[in-house]
C-alpha cells in the first residue's frame, strides 16, 4: 500500500512539465494558434535554462531565461504565421526542427555536466498529513506550481472575461474583431504567454525532473504533449488527466524493468509513447461519427448511456484553430 | 504571379533576402561559440566536395533524402502534412529486411529486387494506417504519423534487440551485417553503391511525370487543393489521399530499403536518421515544385555531410548544419508572404 | 443621434461601390436602405459600422465629423451593426456572448449583466433564455441576442442587414415591434432591405442607392408607390412577364424515385419521401433556411444516404450508393458556395476541363483548353481558358459551374443558384437552366427567394420545418399562398390533401 502512494506521488511529479506545457499549448490553441515547434522549444528552453542556471548558479534566472526562449519562439512564429500570413504548421514544424539542432549545436558543452537543481521543499505541516502530505505535499516548487497551474488555466478560460476573449478568438475572430478587440495583438500576447510556459516546463526537465543537459534530452515529450492537447479536447482539467496519464505510463514502464527483466530498457522507454498513442487513438475512434452510427444500430436501451459517453468522450477543435485571420 | 514574371530582378531580391537572412543567423550562432564562422563555413558549404570519400558519403545520403522529399512532394500537393514519413522510412527497411533474412543464399540481384518491393509495400502500408486513422478516427495526419513514428521505433527497437538479435548479443548498434555478397555493389574503394542514386532519380521523373502530365496528379492537386469541389467534381478525394499517403510511404519505404542494403548494411535502431525529416524541409522549400527537389536535396546532403568534420577539426557540433537548413527553410517561408 | 455622409467615396479596384453619396438620417426614426445587389448599400453600411474607410468625404455623428478605425471604434461611437448571419460566438452561451469583449464599465458584474438583459428583453418583448448555447438557437433568436447586446453595449445607431432574410414571420413581427420600440425611445434604426413590403410597414423613410449613387438625391419620406420604387430600384426596365408553359407529360421514366425513404442530416429527419421527379421540368423548393431543402438536396446527390427506403436514379436503385456513383448516373449538384466546394479556386477553366476527361492517364491539355474556350464562348464567361477560377467575378464563376455540367447529365440539383448575383447575371443562369430543362433535363433548385420560385419553376415543393410537401404546379399557385405555405399555414392540409 505505501508503495502505491510513493508511485502515485512519482506519477505527480514526472508529470509536472508536461502539464505546464500542456497548459501553454491549451491556451495559445484555445486563442486559435497551434504552436507545432513545442518539442523544439522544450528541448532549446530546457538547454538554456540549463546553462543560465549553471553560469550564474542561480535558479531563478534559470527558469527566467527558459520562459524568455520559449516566449521568443512564439514571437517568431507569431511573426511568421500572424503577421506573414504562412501556414502556421509549417512554420511551427520548421521551428520544432530549428530549434532542436540549435539546442544540440549550442548545448553541446553543457553536456552531462553536474549543475544546480530545483530543492526538495516538503510543505511544513502538511507535508506529515497522512496520504495526502506524501501525494501532494512532499516536492518541489516546479510540482507544485504544476498543481496549481491547472485550476488556475481552467479559472482563467471558464471563469473570467479573459478567458472568454481567449475562448472566443479560437471560435470566431471576426465576432470579437467586430466587438473592438485587435485580434492577431491579442494573439500574438497569448501565444507568447503559452510559449513562456513551454519554456518554463522545458527548464522543469533541466532544473528538476531530468536533471542537467545532454542530447535531445526531453525525449520526444513535447510531441507528446501536443498530443494530449488535441485529444484532451482542449479543456484544461482533460489534458491535465492525459499527462498524468502519460506520466503513469512511464512509471509503469520503469517499475515493470525489475519484474521484467528480459525487456530491454530502450523499449521501455518507447513503451509509453507507443501506448499513449493508441490510448489517444482508442478514444478518438470510440467518439467518432462512425461509433455513432453503430451505437444507433444498437437495441435502444443501451444507446442512451453509450451516446453519452461518447459526447462525453468527443473533443472538438475552437473553430478557427490554425487559420489566418483576416479583417472582413 | 504575372507581374513578377515581367521583372526578374523583384523574382529574387525575396530569395536573396531569405538567403541572406538564413546565413547572417547562422553565423550569429557560430559567432557565440567564438569558432571563426569562415572556418565553419568552409567545412559545412564545401567539405562535402572535398575529398572522392565525402563525395560519395554525400551521394548516399541524398539518394534516399530525395526519396523522401520526391514523396512528401505527392503528399503536399494532395494537401497533407506526412510527418509520419520516418516511421515510413523505418517500416520500409523493417520490411526489406524480411527477404534478405529467409532467403540470404537466394541470387543477389533477386533479393534486391525483392528487397525493393517488400520495402516499398512495407512503407506503403505503414503509411496507409496514418490514412485509416484520419479517415475513420478523425486523427489529423500530422499526429496519426508521429504516433506511427513512435510505433515504427518501438517496432525497430524490438527486433534489433530481440529476434533479429546479433548472434553474440543483443546490441543497439544493430543486427548482424549482412552477408557481404547482399550488399548493393559499391565503386572501388568508395561507399557509393551507383545503384542508389539512380533508383532516386528514376523516382524523382516518376513523381514529376505523374504530377504535372497525368490526370491522376491533376487530381491529387485538385485534392490537395479543395476536396470538397474535387468530390463534387467526380474526383473520390479520401482515395487520392490514401494513395497519395502511399505512394510516398513506398518511396520512404524505397528510401529504408536503401539505408538497409547500400548504407548501414543491417538493420539499426536509427535506421532512418532523421532523413525523413529533412526531407520534410526539402519539401517545404522547394514548394513541392519536383524541379526545385534535385538541387535543394544535393545541398541539403552536402551541409549534413560536411558537417561530419566540425567537431573534429573545430570541436563544435555537427548540429549546425540543421540549423542552417532549419533557417534557410524559415526565412524562405517568410520570404514567400504576401506582404 | 443623427447620422450624415457627405461625398463619400468608395472604390473597389475599377468599381465605385459609393461614389460621392451625400445622406442623412434623423434621430427617432426607422430608416429603409434600398437597392438591388451591388447598388453599394453594404459597401455604405460597412462604412458607416467602421468596418472599411471611405476614400473620400466624411461621417458626421451629431453633426461631429468622425474618421473610425474600426467596428470597434463605431461601436463607441454609437453605431452597431446586426448582420445578416449573427456575428456571435456560437459554442458561448446568451451571457458569455453578452460578457465578451464588453466595453470596459458597461457590466458591472454577470449578474448585472443578467439582469440589464432581461430588463431589455421584457422592454422589447423578446423571449430569452440566458443560459442558453447559441448554437442551439434559431437566427432569428440569435439576432435578438446580437439586438439588445449592441444596445447594452451603448449603441444610439442599429444598423439590420437584410433582418428577415432567414427568420420566420413571426420573428419577423417581434423584430418590427422591437425596433419600432428603439425608434420610439430616440434611437436610429437604418434597415437594408430589397423586400418593398416590410420596408412600406416599417419604415418612416427610405433611401434608394443605384450604381452606388443615391437616386433621386436624398431622402423620400414613406410612404411611396410600389412601382415608383422599383422603378428608381432597377431603372425603367421592369421584369419582364414570366410566361408559363404547359407541362410535358410524363412519359418517360422519372430521373429520380424515392420509395418510403428516411433520411436524416443532424437534428432533421426527413420521413416516408415518396417522389417521382420527372424529367424535363423545373421545381422549386420553397421553405425557409433549414426547413429541410438542403437535406433533400444533398440525399437527391447522393451526398447523404438514406436510412431506410429506396433511392432509384434512371431506372438504377442507388440507395446507399456514394456521390460519385449518382455523378456517374448523370446527376449534377451545384452547391451554393461556388468557390467553397463548387470548384478549386486555384485551377483554371481548363484544368477543370482536364480533370472532367475521364478517360486516359494523360491530361489531353490541347483539348482542354479547347473545351474552355468553346464554354467561354458559349456561356459568355469574362476570363481566358488559364485564368484561375478564384479571379473570375461571382456571376462568371456560376456561369462555368454550369458549363461543367456534362452534356448528358440527365438531373441537375442547384442549391440558390443566383446566391450574390446581379439581375443580369441572374437571367443569364436561368437561360441555361431553362435550355437544360428544355434539353430533357430534371432541375431542382432551392432559393430562399419566392420571386425566383415563382418566376421560374414549373413545379413547387414547399418544405416546412423539415416536412416535405407534395408537388405543387405553379400555375395553381400564388404568391400570397406560397408565402403561407412556407410559415406553415395550410401545410396540413395540403400534405392531406396529396395523400389522399
Amino acid at each position: 500500500m505505501e508503495q502505491l502512494w510513493i508511485d502515485l506521488a512519482a506519477i505527480l511529479a514526472a508529470a509536472s512539465p508536461l502539464v505546464i506545457a500542456a497548459m501553454g499549448e491549451t491556451l495559445s490553441e484555445r486563442a486559435g494558434v497551434v504552436n507545432l515547434s513545442l518539442d523544439g522549444t522544450m528541448l532549446l528552453s530546457a538547454m538554456t535554462g540549463f546553462a543560465v542556471a549553471l553560469l550564474t548558479g542561480n535558479l531563478f534566472l534559470g527558469f527566467a531565461a527558459a520562459a524568455l526562449v520559449g516566449a521568443a519562439v512564439a514571437a517568431v512564429l507569431g511573426l511568421f504565421s500572424l503577421t506573414l500570413g504562412q501556414s502556421q504548421t509549417a512554420v511551427g514544424f520548421v521551428l520544432a526542427l530549428l530549434c532542436t539542432d540549435l539546442s544540440s549545436f549550442l548545448g553541446a558543452p553543457f553536456a552531462r555536466l553536474p549543475g544546480p537543481a530545483v530543492p526538495f521543499t516538503p510543505i511544513p505541516g502538511l507535508a506529515e498529513l497522512p496520504i495526502l502530505g506524501p501525494l501532494f505535499f512532499r516536492h518541489d516548487p516546479v510540482i507544485y506550481a504544476s498543481f496549481l497551474i491547472v485550476p488556475f488555466t481552467a479559472f482563467l478560460l471558464y471563469g473570467t472575461r479573459l478567458g472568454l476573449i481567449v475562448r472566443a478568438l479560437g471560435e470566431r475572430p471576426a465576432a470579437v474583431y467586430a466587438r473592438g478587440v485587435d485580434v492577431n495583438r491579442w494573439r500574438y500576447a497569448i501565444l507568447i504567454t503559452g510559449g513562456a510556459l513551454v519554456g518554463i516546463a522545458g527548464a522543469a526537465f533541466s532544473l528538476d525532473l531530468k536533471q542537467g543537459w545532454s542530447y535531445r534530452h526531453t525525449f520526444g515529450s513535447g510531441w507528446i504533449v501536443l498530443a494530449i492537447v488535441i485529444f484532451g479536447g482542449w479543456r484544461p482539467w482533460r489534458v491535465a488527466l492525459g499527462c498524468y496519464l502519460f506520466a503513469a505510463l512511464e512509471i509503469i514502464a520503469t517499475r515493470s524493468q525489475s519484474t521484467l527483466p528480459d525487456i530491454p530498457p530502450q523499449i521501455v522507454q518507447v513503451a509509453p509513447f507507443v501506448l499513449m498513442i493508441l490510448v489517444l487513438a482508442l478514444v478518438n475512434l470510440a467518439s467518432s461519427p462512425v461509433a455513432v452510427w453503430r451505437v444507433t444500430r444498437l437495441p435502444t436501451a443501451w444507446q442512451q448511456p453509450l451516446l453519452a459517453v461518447i459526447t462525453r468522450l468527443r473533443a472538438t477543435a475552437p473553430a478557427a484553430l490554425g487559420q489566418p485571420f483576416e479583417r472582413p | 504571379m504575372r507581374e513578377e514574371r515581367l521583372q526578374p530582378l523583384a523574382i529574387l531580391t525575396r530569395p536573396l533576402l531569405a538567403l541572406t537572412a538564413a546565413f547572417a543567423f547562422t553565423t550569429l550562432v557560430l559567432l557565440s561559440t567564438g569558432v571563426s564562422p569562415l572556418e565553419a563555413y568552409r567545412l559545412v558549404l564545401f567539405g562535402a566536395f572535398s575529398t572522392p570519400v565525402r563525395l560519395s558519403d554525400m551521394i548516399m545520403l541524398a539518394a534516399p533524402l530525395l526519396l523522401c522529399a520526391v514523396g512528401l512532394s505527392i503528399t503536399f500537393a494532395g494537401g497533407l502534412y506526412n510527418l509520419g514519413v520516418e516511421g515510413q522510412m523505418i517500416a520500409g527497411a523493417i520490411a526489406a529486411m524480411v527477404p534478405l533474412r529467409l532467403w540470404p543464399d537466394w541470387p543477389p540481384l533477386l533479393l534486391w529486387l525483392l528487397a525493393g518491393l517488400s520495402g516499398a509495400t512495407g512503407g506503403a502500408l505503414w503509411a496507409l494506417l496514418i490514412g485509416v486513422l484520419r479517415r475513420y478516427a478523425g486523427v489529423s495526419e500530422i499526429f496519426a504519423g508521429l504516433g506511427m513514428n513512435f510505433l515504427a521505433s518501438g517496432l525497430v527497437l524490438y527486433l534489433v534487440l530481440g529476434p533479429w538479435r546479433r548472434r553474440t548479443s543483443a546490441s543497439l548498434s544493430g543486427t548482424d551485417l549482412l552477408p557481404l555478397e547482399l550488399w548493393l555493389p559499391t565503386l572501388d574503394r568508395l561507399r557509393l553503391a551507383p545503384a542508389a542514386p539512380v533508383i532516386a532519380l528514376i523516382g524523382l521523373a516518376i513523381v514529376w511525370w505523374a504530377l504535372t502530365r497525368t490526370r491522376w496528379g491533376l487530381e491529387v492537386r485538385a485534392v490537395g487543393l479543395n476536396p470538397a469541389a474535387a468530390g463534387r467534381l467526380g474526383i473520390a478525394a479520401a482515395r487520392r489521399m490514401a494513395e497519395t499517403l502511399a505512394a510516398c510511404g513506398a518511396l520512404a519505404g524505397l528510401a529504408g530499403m536503401i539505408q538497409v542494403v547500400a548504407v548501414h548494411h543491417a538493420l539499426i535502431p536509427n535506421i532512418s536518421s532523421g532523413i525523413g525529416l529533412l526531407g520534410l524541409l526539402v519539401a517545404l522549400l522547394a514548394r513541392a515544385d519536383p524541379r526545385w527537389l534535385l538541387p535543394i536535396v544535393v545541398l541539403f546532403a552536402s551541409f549534413t555531410v560536411g558537417s561530419i568534420q566540425l567537431p573534429l577539426t573545430l570541436g563544435i557540433d555537427s548540429a549546425i548544419a540543421g540549423v542552417l537548413q532549419g533557417a534557410l527553410v524559415l526565412f524562405a517561408l517568410a520570404s514567400r508572404a504576401r506582404r | 443621434m443623427h447620422i450624415a455622409v457627405e461625398h463619400l467615396t468608395k472604390r473597389f479596384g475599377a468599381v465605385c461601390a459609393n461614389n460621392r453619396l451625400t445622406i442623412s438620417f434623423a434621430a427617432g426614426q426607422i430608416h429603409g436602405v434600398l437597392g438591388e445587389n451591388g447598388a453599394g448599400k453594404s459597401t455604405l453600411m460597412k462604412l458607416l459600422a467602421g468596418y472599411i474607410s471611405p476614400d473620400e468625404g466624411r461621417i458626421l455623428f451629431d453633426q461631429t465629423p468622425r474618421r473610425l478605425r474600426g467596428p470597434g471604434d463605431a461601436l463607441a461611437a454609437g453605431i452597431g451593426m446586426v448582420h445578416q448571419e449573427p456575428l456571435d460566438i456560437p459554442t458561448f452561451t446568451v451571457l458569455e456572448n453578452l460578457l465578451c469583449a464588453a466595453p470596459p464599465g458597461v457590466f458591472r458584474s454577470q449578474r448585472a449583466a443578467l439582469v440589464a438583459l432581461q430588463e431589455l428583453a421584457e422592454r422589447l418583448g423578446f423571449l430569452i433564455d440566458p443560459s442558453a448555447r447559441l448554437d442551439q438557437l434559431t437566427v432569428g433568436q440569435r439576432q435578438q441576442i446580437e439586438i439588445m447586446r449592441l444596445l447594452l453595449c451603448g449603441a444610439q445607431v442599429l444598423i439590420l442587414d437584410e433582418p428577415t432574410t432567414s427568420i420566420t414571420a413571426a420573428q419577423a413581427r417581434a423584430l418590427f415591434a422591437a425596433l419600432r420600440q428603439i425608434a420610439a425611445e430616440g434611437r436610429t434604426v437604418l434597415f437594408v432591405s430589397h423586400k418593398l413590403e416590410e420596408v412600406a410597414e416599417l419604415c418612416h423613410t427610405v433611401t434608394v442607392l443605384r450604381n452606388g449613387q443615391v437616386v433621386p438625391p436624398g431622402q423620400l419620406p414613406m410612404p411611396q408607390p410600389q412601382e415608383y420604387l422599383l422603378s428608381l430600384m432597377f431603372g425603367e426596365v421592369g421584369a419582364a412577364p414570366p410566361i408559363y408553359r404547359p407541362l410535358p407529360s410524363i412519359d418517360a421514366p422519372p430521373v429520380w424515385e424515392l420509395r418510403h425513404v428516411t433520411v436524416r442530416s443532424g437534428t432533421l429527419q426527413l420521413t416516408d419521401l415518396n417522389y417521382r421527379f420527372a424529367a424535363g421540368r423545373i421545381i422549386g423548393l420553397a421553405g425557409l433556411d433549414g426547413s429541410g431543402q438542403q437535406v433533400l438536396l444533398r440525399l437527391l446527390a447522393g451526398q447523404l444516404a438514406p436510412e431506410q427506403g429506396q433511392i432509384v436514379v434512371n431506372g438504377r436503385d442507388l440507395s446507399g450508393a456514394g456521390a460519385i456513383a449518382f455523378r456517374r448516373a448523370g446527376i449534377e449538384y451545384l452547391p451554393a458556395d461556388r468557390l467553397h466546394d463548387g470548384m478549386i479556386g486555384a485551377l483554371s477553366l481548363a484544368d477543370h476541363f482536364a480533370l472532367l476527361q475521364g478517360k486516359g492517364v494523360l491530361v489531353d491539355r490541347q483539348a482542354a483548353e479547347e473545351a474552355a474556350r468553346q464554354a467561354i464562348a458559349e456561356y459568355q464567361i469574362k476570363a481566358t481558358p488559364i485564368t484561375p477560377i478564384a479571379a473570375l467575378s461571382g456571376g462568371n464563376q456560376q456561369r462555368a459551374m454550369l458549363a461543367l455540367i456534362p452534356p448528358d447529365a440527365r438531373g441537375i440539383l442547384a442549391e440558390q443558384p443566383t446566391r450574390g448575383l446581379d439581375v443580369a447575371s441572374a437571367r443569364a443562369i436561368w437561360n441555361r437552366l431553362q435550355a437544360r430543362r428544355d434539353a430533357g433535363c430534371c432541375v431542382i433548385f432551392s432559393s430562399p427567394d419566392l420571386d425566383e420560385i415563382m418566376e421560374y419553376s414549373d413545379e413547387v415543393i414547399v418544405c416546412f420545418a423539415g416536412r416535405i410537401g407534395p408537388p405543387i404546379p405553379r400555375a395553381l399557385l400564388s404568391a400570397g399562398r406560397l408565402a403561407e405555405l412556407i410559415g406553415g399555414v395550410g401545410f396540413d392540409a395540403l400534405v392531406a390533401t396529396a395523400a389522399s
